[in-house]
């Protein structure tokens, strides 16, 4: 049996075997079998570092060496070097951009760990039902802390000093908007957790209330000693099924451990929590609508003010909070504002979520600190754009956001960068294009959704909106104008000023944005009438180059309209007027006599 | 189940907790045992992570070999689920991507049994806030 003293982990990302790394590997593994090595010495294929900038890498175990760039030419020297005489190999060494000093542990490569996880610190790491192991990873302890040894005051203080923004996509300060709710004078006041997460592409609140139920718990009891509330409400949406479940467990273990419930831990005050469900709607996000939805009426936003802090609930001052707001209190009650106010920058404090979905290698959840850059993210943590595709543009803030190209991708993520680079935080979707998105398809999509989302009450959103999406349609089937192209700026600039909640007034931000970065790409389609990117259907066509055609009628039988004809061993031609461009022609020519234009 | 009626009764059943979840109440040999946390968040279930995990705690039983599998939640390797991660004793823990049948099976073979890495590791790539 072999019994390995080391270890070489070559990175199998998709950057990096593009650049070789399964060369590295068998090279490794020959070098090794030569000297006699290979029952000592494995050499495994890992998933991407998360560095694929200084690919390919290779890190070796026991003493954690990062190695750089590697070649397949360097396995050699690495080899000999490394594993048979023990000396590292400096010119391989990851160099410290700052200290210009070779790193030559892994482990003190700040770097290398673009991710912090706050929100998420027991996603993945404690079973999300079982309430004794929250409690061993310091649960309960800041609400213990708040309840016996500080008043309400020195709580909003706290958590005022540290900075932190709401995560739901206003970014209001929360500690303000707690003292707000706490002086608003009542016999009954609410905090609610707003868990309707209905942005296209994101799960970063589901997987805090899958991953870890009881933060948001502990914080919403915080949030009522602090605003003077006996009473919480999670609102969810009912398509989130295991969330539910895990909650559900959740409080029922806290009511059990009398963590929730009367005279928490002898401190005279109550609290107990209560989940609502919402039937998907993504205007039901918006606090009011929220609100509504709740009291059982339809789920229609109304005008702020009277702002909830004021008048919700049953008209009663009510605490609206996002679940990843929620997820950051107990840390920050436990290590102090001034540790988290230390995390991102001057504006935006802390860490956010995002949702990485899209054209992009490693789809998944990741929490990185406030100005963060969004190439960090891309390229280091998502591991670059799929199949080696190009870079074109970043969706931030879901339907209400924009598209930002790669002139942003060394922007620091916070709230205000994102707002002034004409897009927005929003709750954390991020959506990467690449070279073969269209950029008027991408703006028609997120105004179908809009379109299917608003809830009608106001004229601008219902209507306006519609009409914006007739425009775009009209563009996309090569019909449109370029007075088209004056007409949805116009008619955008309306609509955000006169709709009444924050769904009427952003829904024209995706056109806008891509009208600002991706002018030519609009011109094209209503000057030209080409779609750059061949998305647009209606506007290719397919013709079949003379040179090349050799009339083998492959073509000819294939094409399911009846568009093509043409003598057999003579070329062919494609009828433009029947002609349905669904493409089959262009797959079965064996000449690549057929082209797309 | 004990009630919390004050601080220091929570910060007892924390001591308490925190040494059980360590020995994971298998207290006699913490240095023998293996611990296996399967990502069970919708993303990894949706890919299969129930089955893994059932495979797990059935084979390791049917082959007698001591270990603890447990769920958790969303590690964000939304991509390569199911993810599972494996602690052998005395040693770092691995995270692995892609774990189906097959692999679940070549990681007690080889990883397991042997104490050989096998491939298809993903390098962790966030930092955990320490004592949260
Ligand atoms: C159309 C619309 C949808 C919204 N959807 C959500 C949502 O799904 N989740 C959320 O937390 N906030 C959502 N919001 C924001 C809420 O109105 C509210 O600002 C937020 O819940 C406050 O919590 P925070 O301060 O912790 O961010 C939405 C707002 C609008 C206008
Ligand atoms: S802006 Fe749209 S979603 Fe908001 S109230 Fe008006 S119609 Fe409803």
């Amino acid at each position: 049996m072999a019994d390995y003293t080391m270890h070489v982990l070559v990175c199998g990302g998709t950057g990096c075997k593009a650049s070789q790394s399964e060369l590295i590997k068998l090279n490794f593994q020959n070098r090794l079998s030569e000297l006699g090595l290979s029952d000592e010495v494995q050499v495994v294929m890992t998933g991407c570092f998360g560095f694929c900038e200084k690919g390919p890498i290779v890190k070796i175990l026991p003493d954690n060496t990062f190695y750089v760039h590697v070649t397949p030419e360097d396995v050699t020297e690495l080899v000999e070097e490394h594993i048979v005489k023990g000396r590292k190999v400096e010119r391989l060494l990851y160099v410290d951009p700052e200290t210009q000093a070779s790193v030559h542990d892994a482990k003190g490569m700040e770097f290398y760990k673009k991710q912090v996880r706050i929100a998420l610190r027991n996603c993945g790491f404690i079973n999300p039902e079982n309430i004794d192991e929250y409690i061993a990873r310091d649960g309960y302890a800041a609400l213990g802390s708040c309840l016996l040894e500080k008043t309400p005051e020195e709580t909003i203080r706290i958590i005022k000093d540290s900075g932190l923004r709401g995560r739901g996509g206003g970014g209001f300060p929360t500690g303000l908007k707690w003292e707000i709710t706490r002086k608003s004078v009542s016999d009954q006041k609410y905090v609610v957790c707003n868990a309707d997460e209905g942005d296209p592409g994101a799960f970063m609140d589901r997987s805090i209330l899958e991953g870890d139920p009881h933060s948001v718990i502990e914080a919403m009891a915080i949030c009522g000693y602090c605003i003077g509330a006996d009473k919480g409400l999670v609102y969810i949406r009912a398509e989130y099924p295991l969330a539910v479940e895990r909650l559900k467990i959740a409080i029922k273990q806290a009511r059990e451990y009398g963590l929730l419930g009367e005279d928490i831990m002898g401190s005279g005050f109550n609290f107990d929590i209560e989940i609502r469900y919402g039937a998907g709607a993504f205007v039901c996000g918006e606090e009011t609508a929220l609100i509504h939805s709740m009291e059982g009426l339809r789920g229609e936003p109304t005008v702020k003010p009277p702002f909830p802090a004021e008048s919700g609930y049953k008209g009663k001052p009510t605490n609206v909070n996002n679940v990843e707001t929620f997820a950051n209190i107990p840390p920050i009650i436990n290590k102090g504002a001034g540790w988290f106010a230390a995390i991102g920058t001057e504006k935006s404090k802390g860490t956010k979520v995002f949702a990485l979905a899209g054209k992009i290698n490693n789809v998944g959840l990741i929490e990185v600190p406030m100005g963060t850059t969004l190439r960090e993210v891309i390229y280091d943590i998502g591991g670059g754009i799929k199949d080696g595709r190009e870079f074109k543009a970043v969706q931030t803030g879901g339907p209400s956001g924009g598209c930002l190209t790669k002139d942003f991708l060394d922007t620091p993520i916070d709230y205000d960068n994102l707002l002034a680079a004409g897009s927005m935080m929003g709750s954390g979707g991020m959506i990467v294009m690449d070279e073969t998105d269209c950029m008027v398809s991408i703006a028609k999509f997120y105004l179908e959704f809009t379109l299917d989302e608003s809830c009608g009450k106001c004229a601008p959103c219902r209507i306006g909106n519609k009409r914006l999406h007739e425009i775009l349609e009209r563009i996309t089937e090569g019909n449109g104008t370029k007075e088209d192209l004056d007409r949805l700026r116009m008619l955008s600039t309306v609509i955000k000023d006169a709709s009444l909640c924050g769904l009427g007034q952003t829904s024209p931000n995706p056109v806008l944005s891509t009208l600002d970065h991706f002018y030519d790409e609009y011109l094209a389609h209503v000057d030209s009438k080409t779609c750059p990117s061949g998305q647009c259907k209606a506007l290719l066509k397919y013709t079949i180059l003379e040179d090349k055609c050799t009339g083998c009628t492959l073509c000819f039988r294939n094409c399911p309209v009846g568009a093509i004809s043409g003598e057999k061993r003579s070329p062919h031609y494609i009828d433009q007027s029947l002609c349905i461009k669904c493409g089959v022609c262009y797959e079965k020519c064996k000449f690549d006599a057929i082209i797309i234009g | 189940m004990t009630k919390i009626k004050s601080l220091a009764d929570l910060k007892q059943l924390k001591a308490e907790v925190q040494s059980k979840i360590k020995l994971r109440e298998k207290g006699d040999h913490p240095e023998n045992l293996i611990q296996i946390r399967v990502s069970m968040a919708t993303c990894g279930i949706a890919s299969g992570a129930k089955e893994t995990m059932t495979y797990l705690i059935e084979e390791l039983e049917h082959q007698g070999i001591d270990a603890v599998v447990t769920q958790t939640g969303c590690m964000g390797y939304c991509y390569a689920e199911p993810t599972i991660e494996l602690t052998m004793p005395g040693s770092e823990p691995v995270v692995y991507g892609y774990v189906n049948r097959a692999k679940a099976q070549e990681i007690i073979e080889k990883h397991i049994k042997l104490n050989q890495l096998v491939d298809g590791i993903i390098p962790v790539n966030y930092k955990q806030i320490d004592n949260p």
